[in-house]
């Protein structure tokens, strides 16, 4: 018996069945849960961004208040807005990995750790109801000490005034580098400016605490994290890229212009 | 019936596969900083070893011993896959917490461990009982993990603040170690010493003694 059930034949039934057998439980599970599990990440990154503006509240259901969200498309080479795809159906952390619709950083320039930049992205404008801009969502992202940081910074209708920070996945440690998450320490954000005098990115995370009588850090900086030194300084380097010339500062340049 | 209790309850703490046979000790390092997080891995371990057991119960008569051990692995990563998609679904929060863990249940040492040593030579309904037997044994050490790292760690229990933290205006200050993975290493010696007094059977014999001081220098 043993010697049947051992032979090279049996071997190669059983494996081939095996396989075949768990091959279609996992497809059928991947299959029939997608619909559900698309729903749950837009679900997720709506409800971040709704958090990063500071206008999340308990109570009413993540899609209707996104109602007043405006998604947008822009084409970060030339900070304009752009149609070239569906806001709805357009996965921006796709077109990140895609070789098509992202190039390479070159290292001297890849200050958040990145690697690679998409073309195109979405941002989220929130109008009053005269249809002025009143806060526009920006996605940001930049590796921390373990982990690239994803996140949202919400920008006031002057672009330069921080409305909401936050960050809605990382692995930094916690109680540590994960303090990003602290509500304390992203409220400092709150009205921050992040351009200086010259147009340059000075929004930063200092390490240490801010001196409030220095008008300078008073008006740009915040405190940094205690024991997190390289998680605070990946920070600082995401917002240095993604409000800069090679991230949003194009489109923030034309929308203020009004040529976006 | 005394048997069927016998196999559910003794690994619990009799014969406890994180205590006992130190199996699955990467987890429990892993996924205990806050108790939420801490369930949802064991109610995942815990299905995932009963089900890879009754399966592998099932078919054990034909899977030739030549390549057994990559037939339990094809059922244990495929039952770990339909896991990680029914969380992905269902518990979206808490799948983003735990990420890379419930994928790494597949190298699990408990899952395997009993495939092998109880799934290959039992019937159907007793490795399932077994394998449930085993998953609460873990989440026994896991909870007991849990409790003490999140309590002392962060000052809560389930999400919820019990001891008022510095960083939210109140008193205490965490003990930031228990945040971290060694804390664990700590707290399970502590568990196995305890459990190791109550069953003074599960204390090893020494594998030698220890000479008394010798006075005069070898010759």
């Amino acid at each position: 018996m043993s010697s049947n059930k051992d032979s090279i034949t049996n071997v190669l039934k059983v494996a081939l069945l095996v396989c075949l057998a768990c091959a279609i439980v996992v497809s059928t599970a991947a299959v029939a849960l997608r619909p559900v599990q698309q729903e749950n990440r837009q679900l997720d990154l709506r409800r971040n961004i709704l958090a990063a503006a500071g206008l999340l509240q308990d109570g009413v259901s993540v899609q209707e208040q996104f109602e007043q969200v405006n998604t947008r498309l822009i084409n970060l080479e030339t900070g304009e807005f752009s149609d070239e795809f569906d806001t709805e159906t357009f996965e921006p952390r796709d077109a990140i990995r895609d070789p098509a619709l992202s190039e390479a950083i070159p290292a001297s320039e890849d200050i958040a750790g990145i690697k690679r930049r998409e073309q195109y992205t979405e941002v989220y404008l929130i109008n009053d109801s005269e249809g002025q801009l009143q806060t526009l969502i920006l996605p940001v992202r930049g590796y921390g000490l373990w982990s690239t940081l994803w996140g949202f910074i919400a920008l006031d209708s002057d672009l330069n005034t921080v409305r909401g920070f936050g960050f809605y996945e990382h692995a930094e440690t916690p109680g540590l580098g994960g303090e990003v998450d602290n509500p304390n320490w992203k409220e400092q954000f709150i009205g921050k400016e992040v351009y200086g005098g010259q147009g340059s990115v000075e929004l930063a995370v200092k390490k240490g605490s801010v001196n409030r009588s220095n008008e300078m850090e008073a008006t740009h900086m915040v405190d940094g994290l205690s024991g997190a030194t390289l998680t605070s300084r990946g920070v600082t380097s995401l917002i240095q890229y993604w409000l800069g010339e090679r991230g949003f500062k194009p489109f923030l340049t034309k929308l203020e212009a009004g040529e976006a | 019936m005394s048997e069927t209790r016998k196999v559910l309850l003794a690994p619990i703490f009799a014969n406890n596969p994180i205590a006992l046979q130190i199996l699955g000790i990467c987890s429990a390092l892993a996924v205990t900083t806050s108790v939420n997080v801490t369930i949802v891995m064991c109610i995942a371990l815990t299905s995932v070893t009963a089900f890879s057991n009754l399966f592998i119960s099932m078919i054990r008569n034909q899977i030739p011993s030549s390549i057994r051990i990559i037939v339990q692995m094809t059922i244990i990563a495929s039952l770990v896959i339909v896991v990680d998609q029914i969380l992905k679904a269902y518990a979206f929060e808490m799948s983003k917490q735990l990420s890379v863990f419930i994928g790494l249940i597949i190298t699990n040492c408990i899952v395997m461990g009993r495939a092998e040593a109880f799934a290959m030579q039992n019937p159907p309904g007793m490795s399932f009982i077994d394998g449930v037997g085993n998953g609460l044994g873990y989440s026994v050490v896991l909870l007991f993990v849990a409790v003490i790292r999140e309590f002392l760690g962060a000052g809560s229990l389930f999400g919820v603040e019990i001891l008022a933290t510095v960083n939210n205006g109140g008193w205490y200050i965490p003990n930031g170690l228990l945040l971290l993975p060694p804390s664990a290493f700590f707290i399970i010696g502590g568990f196995i010493w305890i459990l190791r007094t109550v069953y003074k059977d599960q204390v090893e014999e020494s594998e030698f003694t220890m000479k008394a001081h010798v006075k005069k220098e070898a010759m």
